[in-house]
């Protein structure tokens, strides 16, 4: 039956993939603009996010204030568990996000140079930690349940292990990928040349990034496999994955870009959907024993809690879609730049 | 050292930074509403420059509180996940309220204000500007409502370890809520006025931008004496009487009220030392504090005295930030007076000194609002909820000492580097100012 906390769970699950789709083409864009060589095109990758990296963003925060309300003992092991990787992301987030104003306003070449940095590198790292940092969970995390108190010891270096850091480069390539695919609905000429190369890579190397983490997670984390072979909803999930991945490079070369767009968005979803599913009821596996596991059920908050958080999201997230939607068509198609651009 | 008492420098430092740019942006965000409406209601050109000209301040300013305002969302789970533990069946719905309701709306249309002039309809670029103020106002609500459960729980009952939520609304609108809500928006009302009214001042006194200059400086001292006095009365005396109702403890130490007296003076000034606590040199009113306090001068007010040593707040503090704030608040009104009499004898272009006095003020408000909030937050000590949770349990336990003591230096350093280079970005753009309107300018004037 669905309870209010499985409820929860599909709702967490919505803003994070709302977030890896929408902020990630941002981060995707930021890590192109490392390599981004002229300046009138590093100013289209300012401008292609400008009106809305900072509506994305907040995908984020909503995230982490949900998960605080919903399943605030996860929030609590979590966050404090992975201290000096939350302060380099929160470092590279903070450094990203004025980026945008300080680049526009400050004069000299050099100081350009730093903010673009500043965004390139702001925007790297975040995409590589939220891979680690997945990683991690599916790797399980020594979580232990002692009188129904939970307890861990996680170390920042304990994080960096191979397997995590896998992933952390998978998210990396993908969110790379996604923001190539972005660009080429909003580049012209020579730039959309070069982002659809781009996307042609990166795909290639994401695809074989991705059998490779595949296959080690059979390894890692067996347990994340169990059941799902048989399990109907896993195979509809991985079809529509596989498909749109596919799709991917296949409407690039059609060069109907949207579609493209499309396709890597429902491809991030649908690996996200997945890796929900195959953790379901789990949040935090423990790598101690499976039974101390932070579940749906006993991290959470009172039902009292969630149904008034299902109230609060039911009036508000239609609300919140339907602007950005909004937003979205005003400043569709390629960028422009005038004297108010970044 | 002791990770609690890094935890807490860090805490102050991260809040402290980030409360310097909300404050701003409301009162900003809603100063360009009235300039917008102007603007597109009257087809007043010269409002439509001014709204050009601090929307692009406002850009910049709202990316540093954007950029800072990130790490709030997440230090209570870093740096303090007992807490998080304890208070989140109750504390994480207001911010994931404010994410929903707030955060969307005024990051959204706050894109469509600055870039949008020309690519939609002059309606709805009025109804983005109108939905960034809105969207930050609501966010700024949410934020009281968490941070007033702190201060004064309700709505809850402790079971399974942890304060478990029984009534949303009791828990939203608890005893300080409202009180606190007005009383800080107002505060950020203030804030902007006082800040456009500098930056228009500057423009004046330089004699750059006009017309445009000059109104918007006669909208801003306008808009800040309004704001300046509705700051005292109700607003700050309303809070008064809630703190000294609901947190005695927090009254009697910003007051400086050392022992219980009926008919309780006020102290205007005054020097705090201990142990043990006493007043040098006070300044005060007989019977004026039991009369604000319950309107009665003859009203008993508990003295510090009357609790238990470890239920006190520090008192040093607590006193000389509050009184610093209130003076603070009598100057804001002071200045905003003696502005609007200038601008009525039609003075006020001219006045220089003034002029230049009207800049140095920006920053002031921005540092009421800092001691403010230190009275707040210092007078609830040593609770991190009010008589539920002490501070020195709630910190995280699995985050040591060397670890915070690393992110107090990374930040620290970040702040510097942003406050810097972002003072250095304003200076620089209000300096330019806005390009002067060709047509009609001697005619308008």
């Amino acid at each position: 039956m669905i309870d209010l906390n499985i409820i929860w769970f599909i709702l967490v699950g919505v803003l994070i993939i709302g977030y890896a789709i929408l902020d990630g083409f941002d981060l995707g864009v930021g890590v192109i603009h490392l390599f981004t060589k002229k300046d009138d095109e590093k100013r289209v990758n300012f401008n292609a996010i400008g009106p809305v990296w900072d509506g994305n963003e907040v995908w984020l925060l909503t995230g982490g204030g949900a998960l605080f309300a919903a399943f605030p003992i996860v929030y609590a092991t979590v966050f404090s568990g992975f201290y000096i990787a939350f302060m380099l992301l929160l470092t590279a987030l903070i450094l990203r996000a004025v980026s945008f104003e300080f680049r526009k306003y400050v004069t000299t070449q050099k100081s350009k140079e730093m903010w673009d940095l500043a965004f390139g590198l702001g925007s790297l790292i975040p995409a590589l930690l939220y891979g680690v940092a997945i990683g991690n969970v599916m790797n399980g995390l020594p979580v232990e349940l002692i009188d129904g108190k939970v307890t861990s010891s996680i170390s920042f270096l304990g994080l960096l292990n191979p397997y995590s850091l896998l992933i952390g480069i998978l998210s990396l390539v993908l969110f790379t990928m996604h923001g190539a695919v972005y660009l080429t609905l909003k580049s012209e000429g020579e730039q959309q040349e070069r982002v659809i190369n781009w996307v042609n890579k990166t795909w290639i190397i994401f695809v074989i990034l991705y059998i490779l983490a595949t296959l080690a997670t059979f390894f890692a984390a067996p347990y994340l496999f169990k059941g799902m072979l048989k399990n109907f909803l896993f195979w509809i999930l991985f079809i529509l994955m596989f498909v749109s991945m596919i799709y991917i490079p296949v409407s690039i070369k059609s060069k109907k870009f949207g579609k493209a767009f499309l396709s890597s968005s429902v491809m991030i979803a649908m690996m996200i959907l997945l890796f929900a599913l195959s953790l379901f009821p789990m949040l935090v596996p423990s790598s101690i024993d499976l039974n101390n596991s932070l579940t749906i059920y006993n991290a959470s908050s009172t039902q009292r809690t969630l149904e008034t958080m299902l109230i609060i999201a039911l009036i508000g997230m239609p609300v919140v879609i339907g602007y950005t939607i909004f937003i979205y068509r005003t400043f569709k198609g390629k960028v422009v730049i005038n004297q108010d651009s970044y | 050292m002791d990770p609690v008492l890094l935890a807490r420098i860090q805490f102050a430092m991260t809040v402290g930074f980030h409360f310097l740019f909300p404050p701003l942006t409301i009162g900003l965000s809603w100063l360009l509403v009235l300039v917008e409406t102007m603007g597109w209601k009257k087809k007043d050109e010269i409002y439509t420059s001014i709204g050009k000209f601090f929307s692009k301040i406002l850009g910049l300013i709202f990316a540093v509180g954007v950029a800072s305002g990130i790490v709030m969302e997440f230090q209570f789970g870093t740096n303090w996940a007992e807490y998080s533990k304890f208070v989140g069946d109750i504390f994480g719905a207001p911010l994931a309220a404010e994410g929903v309701f707030a955060f969307f709306l005024e990051s959204t249309f706050l894109g469509l204000y600055i870039f949008g002039r020309n690519r939609v309809s002059k309606g709805v670029h009025w109804f983005s500007a109108l939905m960034v103020a809105v969207g930050s106002t609501i966010s700024a609500f949410w934020i009281i409502v968490a941070n007033s459960w702190q201060q004064t729980p309700a709505g809850y009952v402790i079971q399974n370890g942890r304060a478990e939520l029984t009534d949303f609304w009791a828990a939203v609108f608890n005893p300080s809520t409202l009180p606190r809500f007005f009383h800080t928006f107002d505060a950020a009302l203030i804030s902007g006025a006082f800040f456009m009214a500098g930056v228009a001042a500057y423009l004046v006194y330089k004699n750059k931008g006009g017309e445009i200059s000059r109104k918007a400086l006669k909208l801003a001292v306008i808009f800040g004496l309004i704001v300046s006095l509705l700051e005292v009365f109700p607003f700050g005396h309303e809070h008064g009487k809630q703190v000294a109702e609901t947190q005695p403890e927090k009254f009697a130490a910003i007051q400086g009220l050392y022992t219980s007296q009926t008919s309780a003076p006020i102290a205007l000034f005054a020097f705090p030392t201990e142990p043990p606590p006493a007043l040098h040199a006070p300044v005060e009113i007989p019977g004026l504090l039991s009369w604000l306090a319950f309107g009665d001068v003859n009203a008993k007010i508990q003295g510090i005295n009357e609790f238990s040593k470890d239920d006190i707040p520090p008192l040093f503090l607590t006193f000389v930030a509050y009184h610093n704030m209130v003076l603070l608040g009598m100057l804001f009104i002071l200045l905003m007076i003696i502005a609007v009499f200038k601008l009525y004898k039609k003075t006020l272009w001219d006045s220089k000194k003034f002029l230049k006095l009207l800049v140095w003020a920006i920053p002031f408000p921005l540092l009421a609002c800092q001691l403010g909030w230190i009275s707040a937050e210092v007078g609830r000590q040593p609770w991190i909820v009010y008589k539920l949770l002490r501070t020195s349990e709630a910190a995280s336990v699995t985050v040591g000492a060397s670890e915070i003591l690393f992110s107090i230096i990374l930040f620290a350093a970040i702040y510097i580097l942003l406050a810097s280079i972002l003072i250095y970005l304003l200076v620089k753009k209000i300096k330019q100012g806005p390009p002067e309107l060709v047509t009609g300018e001697e005619v308008l004037s």
